[in-house]
């Protein structure tokens, strides 16, 4: 019998208080391993090529707002842009495509996020390398309150081709619109914020009663936008007091007014350059940097940022909590072997008596404690990737969040040794005690 | 000759400070395969000088010469594997480990000797004191009788040269008594190891051949000339 197996002996007579202590630990080291797997999910997420185009385009300000709502649709913008400079991009050489994005409504069933936007989106890739492929239907939006939707939108919802849907006014008021819009389509998943939107058609979604701003409201904000732009700006008012001329006409004879493109507009642009030409992103956005109004933004800049800078930050400080529930569970082990050393005294100082040497016995103590912080650590580690098996579909369904349950980061390979060494620190006072029993007093009690 | 104990003196230092001595024992011998009995009165030093034969106990000074070798001039270290190897000891009382079934702690007696784990011998150990058929019960599944057979079975587990039993029968009741006497005395003859063994019955005592009462050959005076450790 070797010590291991004699430690392992002793562990299981005492059973309940080994498998409580290395259960604590086992705790700790399970919520370490989901910390590490989410995290690590949450970084590649994040960090990968996120969405099939070179730049976004929108209004000055936070470019992480812009990538947030434009890639992963979770933060609602707040500035549009006139939907005349959209024309303007691709009017622009270095432009291939730019499809326009315009969003802030939600579903009422289910909160989707709402995006309008034109069939040009569902022509080009989503993620690099990635088309867009449909379960179901006609996949055009041809009516103006046609709607294509996400996989996750059709499962949860249960919603299929030619089922109708109502939508929440974005704002503050949260009002449901009159208009009721009909799938025309499902996209077949894509693991990216997709599976989450609901698509309509862009001229759909400025028809939406509710949708078109004032007309002094919007000549404010391009008198802003183009103030360095006095050709644009002269043709855009032009084309807003004949607009208010039509608006007068309609309420007197009720013939409707059609809303100019000055009135219309964009919440973002995707933009892909000419892919021979790498520079072309470079310089587009530097050329829209040293405009006023609108930014450029590489799609993954903004989120290493965030990453290295807010989430890598929670990462630590979780990982340094779990670290902490270890380590109290290591005391909890010290604890537990410390106490029951005087109710072994005898038994250790038989063995002295059958030739064990002071060495041994340490030895069996310090393997105890280490069996238990390894053992704990093992079950951990197992639960900890077991969970988030059970867990990935459930993740990927309430955030879209695609987590490999086995990705094994590399701070877990320091985990074994680090939970033995751990063993032995705690195990170590122990081991002293049982090193320096004095074997005939013990053999007399 | 198995043991030979020369010009021993063992005191203990009382919590007040004071030496209590115990043992001053100038010539002792056991013959291989000898068997005696060693008598004495209580609190007169028989336990002190098994443990000091046993080397569990180091004396202040002299010569304990078990097989040939002094083991108090021996490193702690070399002196525990040479108890493991050549010296069985049997209790009066929790001689096992309660983690380990009869078969462990007789496979256990065998570990710390350095020499390879014999499973078939501890067996044929067990089958001779009559539990082959309790070889995988824990001792809190076993009598205290079986239990103490068990003990001796792991004394012989390395085929010692000398055992100590310290009133191996003191806990048991008188049928068995005799029983695990006669088991002891004969398993000693079978494998030709010394026996001494301390006891307060006299009816054990009277079957031995050779009777030594501790009063007669120890003279703890001699200590106070000795130096103590
Ligand atoms: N560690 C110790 N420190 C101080 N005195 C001790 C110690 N151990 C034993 N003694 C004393 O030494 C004397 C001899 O003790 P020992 O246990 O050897 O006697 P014994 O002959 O085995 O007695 P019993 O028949 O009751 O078992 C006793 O007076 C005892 O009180
Ligand atoms: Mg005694």
């Amino acid at each position: 019998m070797n010590l291991l197996l004699i430690a392992w002996k002793n562990l299981l007579q005492r059973r309940l208080a080994s498998s409580l202590t290395a259960l604590s630990i086992g705790l700790g080291v399970m919520l370490m391993v989901l910390v590490l797997v989410i995290s690590g999910a949450v970084e590649t997420a994040f960090t990968q090529r996120s969405i099939g185009y070179d730049l976004i385009v929108g209004p000055k300000g936070s470019d992480l707002q812009l990538v947030l709502s434009a890639v992963y649709r979770i933060q609602p913008p707040i500035e549009n842009l006139p939907a005349m400079y959209l024309d303007e991009l691709r009017n622009d050489r270095r432009v291939v495509t730019a499809v326009p994005l315009a969003f802030g409504d939600v579903t009422e069933d289910g909160s989707f996020p709402i995006v309008g936007t034109t069939d040009e989106y569902f022509q080009n890739e989503y993620l690099p390398g990635q088309k867009f492929s449909f379960q179901s239907g006609g996949q055009r939006m041809v009516k103006l309150f046609d709607a294509i939707i996400g996989a996750d939108v059709a499962r949860q919802n249960g919603w299929n081709t030619d089922d109708r849907f109502s939508i929440l006014h974005g704002g503050a008021e949260g009002s449901k619109h009159d208009e009721k819009f009909t799938v025309v389509a499902v996209l077949a998943p894509t693991g990216t914020a997709n599976d989450r939107t609901v698509f309509l058609n862009l001229d759909g979604f400025y028809a939406i009663d509710g949708h078109e701003k004032p007309v002094e409201e919007i000549e404010k904000r391009l008198r802003d936008f183009y103030a360095a732009d006095a050709d644009r700006l002269q043709q855009a008012l032009t084309e807003l007091d004949d607009y208010r001329q039509q608006l007068q006409v309609e309420e007197q004879t009720g013939t409707p007014a059609v809303a100019p493109r000055a009135m219309q507009e964009v919440t973002a642009v995707l933009v892909r350059t000419r892919p021979a030409t790498p520079f072309d992103a470079i310089s587009l956005s530097a050329d829209l940097q040293k405009g006023f109004q609108a930014m450029a933004v590489n799609p993954i800049r903004p989120i290493q940022r965030l990453m290295t800078n807010v989430i890598g930050n929670v990462q630590k400080a979780l990982m340094v909590m779990t670290g902490l529930i270890i380590l109290v569970s290591g005391v909890s082990i010290f604890v537990s072997i410390y106490n029951s050393m005087s109710d072994r005294r005898r038994e250790i100082a038989i063995m002295r008596a059958l030739g064990a040497g002071r060495h041994h016995v340490f030895g069996i103590i310090l393997a105890e404690s280490a069996l238990l912080c390894t053992g704990g650590a093992v079950l951990g580690w197992l639960t900890g990737h077991g969970l988030a098996v059970a867990a990935a579909p459930w993740l990927i369904r309430r955030t879209g969040l695609l987590i490999s349950p086995w990705n094994i980061s590399p701070w877990e390979f320091t985990l074994f040794p680090a939970l033995a060494a751990l063993g032995i620190l705690v195990g170590f006072l122990p081991a002293l005690t049982a090193y320096r029993t004095n074997v005939a007093d013990a053999l007399s009690q | 000759m198995s043991l030979l104990l020369q010009h021993i003196r063992k005191a203990y230092r009382q919590p007040e400070g004071d030496l209590l001595p115990v043992l001053g024992i100038e010539h002792f011998e056991l013959a291989r395969g000898e068997q005696a009995v060693l008598l004495g009165s209580s609190g007169g030093g028989k336990t002190t000088l098994l443990n000091t034969i046993s080397g569990i106990l180091v004396p202040d000074s002299g010569r304990v010469i078990v097989d040939g070798r002094d083991i108090v001039s021996m490193p702690e270290v070399v002196r525990d594997r040479y108890r493991a190897s050549r010296i069985g000891i049997v209790f009066q009382t929790f001689n096992l480990l309660p983690a380990f079934t009869a078969l462990e702690n007789v496979l256990l007696g065998m570990t710390f000797s350095g020499r390879a784990v014999d499973h078939d011998f501890a067996k044929e150990l067990l089958q001779r004191v009559g539990l082959g058929h309790r070889l995988h019960h824990r001792p809190s599944r076993l009598s205290v009788g079986e239990q103490q057979r068990v003990a001796v079975a792991r004394s012989l587990a390395n085929r010692p040269v000398l055992l100590l039993a310290d009133e191996p029968t003191a806990n048991i009741d008188p049928a068995n008594q005799d029983l695990i006497l006669k088991l002891i005395r004969e398993t000693c003859r079978d494998h030709k190891v010394s026996l001494l063994m301390v006891t307060h019955s006299m009816d054990a005592a009277q079957q031995f051949d050779r009777i030594e009462r501790l009063h007669e050959f120890n003279q703890p005076e001699l200590c106070q000339t000795g130096a103590v450790r």
